[in-house]
């Protein structure tokens, strides 16, 4: 055993970010450390490689217990991260980079050859050939990841760490850097590997350590442990509900008759006529990069803006929207891209934010009193976890987050039939986003429909049963059930003409 | 009560209002006398009040206009034009209450035509009712051939010349319009619609609000007042002077309402708030006035008084005193 961590708890203010967590990683070993945002992954390595201290419990490196005060202690005695943002100079050169805080010196003065030929030879373990002596920022973002590697490498390090540090890497980039892991990993070094591509936590990693709320799931081979298994650990499902949900969901869904059908609807060039259907208790995603025309079909749906063509049906009724307000009165609710100027009233409390759609609903005349302005505005801040001292508190001081929430909340005080939901988690901090994603869950559950669009593909593909993709303003496709996975969608994508 | 008022942002209208009476009060013992001569209360308080009236009423209308971002600059010569229309439906031979109607129906109908080129057609307010202000006074002197046509009528003076219950009649309307006008805005959802359409226009339309109806209830409520007024200002002098009726009331009720404490961005407005703006200013003006301030220097002097009652309720310039107070103990400390 390498490193064995025990017991550690960390608290910020009286919140608990990780209670009791174990990890154990050992020699020659890739292992994975999984949860969703907000589980306390971030936490747990800050507190390995010296940004934190716990509160209690113990960290033994090689059966030694260790205490690390700073990243650079923390380096000192083996244990190098490298982080999701490349935490480099980037007007120094690469070799500066590599040697930063700790340069060669010769009589008092840098040693610039010795720091050269260093530089050199640790980059040339990740076989990457790039001329030292150039400024990091002359370099893809991927180069700058790897000369953060060699950098954490060249530490003398017997654990390392890389925290999301294949998310700005390409396919072939993620490929070079698996061929020097798996060479570390001969070489008898523990790397624990975080990413959100699961598909890449398949491929690599031996083990997999769960957490969750801040606490030790367990830990688990990969080889035993499922997707779908190590899906239900992470989001705390049931493991026959989660199984269900992924394999049987879609299945049930499917039999459901949709209640929303598109035909050959469309907008001129803002979106080609695409067929489009919404069944009950679904949550549909659109995939697409953007100005792929998510958006668009969005605005359509809800009548911001007007078909040129085809036709929409409710319950096979045909409909035509002129406005967001005939959208509404359908049953259709929209919480769109840009929440700051499109959704928030800023200076409006986070109470009028709130009632303010049901009260347009009920028309001029049947005002809410203020008395079941505060409930229903008290009901859904305590069931969603709106975090606001107060109810009358400006919506524009809350954070994103929490911002975002209340907006849902406007929605769901009219009970609407379909939630079209644009980028509801961008810019929100990684407790809501988690909380905003279980809500769509729970909408779906309850029998609503939800048109999710979200640029987090593997966001997409946990919450969605049935995508639908995108190119260039068209309907390419629709992928479900167990064709939905990121690199089905990916691949979708690339092979459209 | 105390802590509602300083939450709702009356403090500081309301402690400018009362600097301005106390300094009245200093310089002349006999400010705050009141008397009471056939019934009726007389005294300078009273006639501040009373001088107000037409401006608090414009005010209330305007509060709303720019409670949705908007500005309506036509109000002047709405009154101007619904006073000139009272006079010409007397002159056909309708009676206070066919002229009443009259005047208030064209109100209503210029503040509709400015919600259409607002709503509508998309024109800036300051825009649309830059036109309703140059070709309302414009339709005005044609209807009385740019004559000063003097009213008769008694019932339609007393709007502007009689009294009730000890105050006069004006005044009681007024105070009559404050209440409906809160009543309309705040036991109907009426007021959180202007709201948040001065909020957000834009998410205003996405919670399917229709953002048109909201501005055409406003600027026709505006339209409407601005009758209102000039009715009672047509009223009290007697006549109808289109040339001078009204002239320059829209921007002091655009300055009662910025005093009163609603902001030009739009959102949250204060109809109290605006009513004290109006009588601030009316307060500015007699006591200049009986300072005995050379008219040539009224405007002057009014507009320095302006400025001062703007910077003291800034913001911005209260955190600035405040920090240039910390400074010098910061350094004392360190």
């Amino acid at each position: 055993m390498v490193l064995e961590a025990q017991g550690l708890t960390k608290t910020f203010q009286g919140v608990v970010a990780l209670s009791d967590v174990a990890l154990r990683l050992r020699a020659g070993e890739i292992h994975s450390l999984m949860g969703e945002n907000g589980a306390g992954k971030s936490t747990l390595i800050k507190l390995l490689s010296g940004l934190y201290s716990p509160d209690r419990g113990t960290i033994r490196l090689e059966g030694r217990e260790v205490r690390p005060t700073s990243n650079n202690d923390a380096q000192k005695i083996g244990i190098s991260t490298v982080f999701q943002e490349v935490n480099l100079i980037p007007t120094m050169t690469v070799a500066e980079n590599v040697f930063l805080g700790r340069e060669p010196k010769k009589w008092g003065r840098i040693d610039w050859k010795a720091m050269r030929e260093g530089a050199r030879r640790a980059l040339a373990r990740l076989e990457v050939d790039i001329d030292v002596d150039r400024q990091l920022e002359d370099y893809p973002i991927a180069i700058q990841q790897m000369v953060a590697i060699a950098r954490a490498l060249d530490f003398d390090a017997k654990v390392l760490i890389l925290d999301e540090a294949t998310s700005s890497l390409d396919r072939d980039e993620v490929e070079r850097l698996f061929t020097v892991l798996r060479g570390l990993r001969k070489q008898g070094l523990a790397i624990v590997f975080i990413s959100h591509f699961l598909d890449q936590i398949y491929e690599i990693c031996d083990r997999v350590t769960v957490l969750r709320n801040g606490h030790f799931i367990g830990e688990w081979t990969t080889a035993e442990l499922s997707r779908t298994e190590l899906i239900a650990k992470m989001m705390g499902r049931e493991l026959l509900a989660a199984e269900k949900a992924v394999a049987a969901e879609t299945d049930e869904v499917k039999r459901v008759k949709p209640w929303l059908e598109c035909k050959d609807f469309g907008r001129g060039a803002a979106i080609q006529p695409f067929e489009l259907e919404v069944r009950p208790g679904e949550t549909l995603g659109l995939a697409g990069l953007l100005g792929s025309g998510r958006t668009e079909i969005a605005r359509l749906l809800f009548g911001l803006d007007s078909a040129t063509s085809g036709s929409m049906t409710i319950d096979g009724e045909p409909v035509k929207f002129s406005n967001p307000a005939d959208a509404i009165d359908r049953g259709f609710a929209m919480a769109p891209e840009d929440r700051k100027t499109q959704a928030i009233f800023p200076q409006l409390s986070v109470r009028e934010n709130i009632i303010l759609a049901l009260q347009n609903q009920r028309g001029w005349a049947r005002a809410l009193s203020r008395d079941e302005q505060d409930r229903i505005a008290d009901q859904f801040i305590k069931a969603m976890g709106i975090r606001a001292y107060d109810a009358e508190q400006p919506i524009e001081t809350l954070s994103g987050g929490n911002q975002q929430k209340a907006i849902l909340a406007r929605w769901l005080a009219l009970d609407p039939r379909l939630l079209i939901l644009d980028e509801p988690t961008r810019g929100i901090d990684v407790g809501a986003k988690a909380e905003i994603l279980k809500l769509i869950h729970e909408q779906a559950n309850k029998g609503k429909s939800v048109v999710l669009i979200t640029s987090e593909l593997e966001e997409l593909v946990r919450v969605s049963d049935r995508v639908a993709v995108l190119k260039d303003r068209r309907k390419i496709g629709e992928l479900a059930g167990s064709q939905l996975t990121e690199q089905a969608i990916m691949s979708t994508i690339g092979e459209a003409p | 009560m105390i802590r509602s008022i300083s939450r709702s942002g009356l403090v500081w209208p309301l402690a400018t209002l009362l600097a301005i009476l106390v300094y009245n009060a200093f310089v002349n013992p006999t400010f705050f006398a009141v008397e009471m001569k056939n019934g009726q209360l007389y005294g300078s308080v009273i006639d501040i009040c009373f001088r107000a009236t037409p401006l608090i009423l414009v005010a209330l209308g305007m509060t709303l206009v720019i409670a949705t971002s908007g500005v309506d600059l036509s109000v002047g010569a709405v009154a101007a034009l619904s006073a000139s229309s009272a006079a010409l439906g007397f002159a056909q031979g309708l009676g206070w209450e066919g002229a009443l109607a009259l005047a208030l129906g064209v109100g209503l109908v210029v503040g509709s035509l400015n919600a259409l080129l607002i709503a509508g057609f998309g024109l800036q307010p300051i825009v649309a009712s830059l036109i309703a202000m140059v070709a309302g006074r414009g339709v005005a002197q044609l209807l009385v051939d740019g004559q000063i046509a003097t009213l008769s009528d008694p019932s339609y003076l007393w709007i502007g010349t009689g009294g009730a219950f000890g105050l006069p009649f004006s005044l009681w309307l007024a105070l009559i319009m404050i209440v409906v006008l809160a009543l309309l805005t705040r036991k109907t959802s009426a007021g959180l619609f202007v709201e948040a359409v001065g909020s957000n226009a834009t998410a205003s339309r996405y919670i399917g609000l229709s953002v048109s109806r909201v501005k055409w209830f406003v600027y026709a409520l505006a339209g409407l007042m601005a009758a209102l007024s000039g009715v009672v200002m047509s009223a009290n002098i007697r006549a109808v002077d289109v040339n001078n009726l009204g002239l320059f009331l829209e921007l002091d009720a655009i300055l009662a309402v910025v005093i009163g404490g609603t902001r030009l961005t739009g959102g949250r407005f204060t109809l109290l708030g605006s009513a004290l703006g109006a009588l601030i200013i009316q307060t500015v003006a007699t006591t200049i006035n009986t300072q005995g301030v050379a008219v040539e220097l009224m405007l002057m002097v009014k507009a320095a008084v302006v400025i001062a009652i703007c910077l003291a309720q800034s913001d911005r310039l209260r955190i600035r005193v405040r920090k240039a107070r910390l400074q010098p103990e910061m350094k004392a400390a360190s």
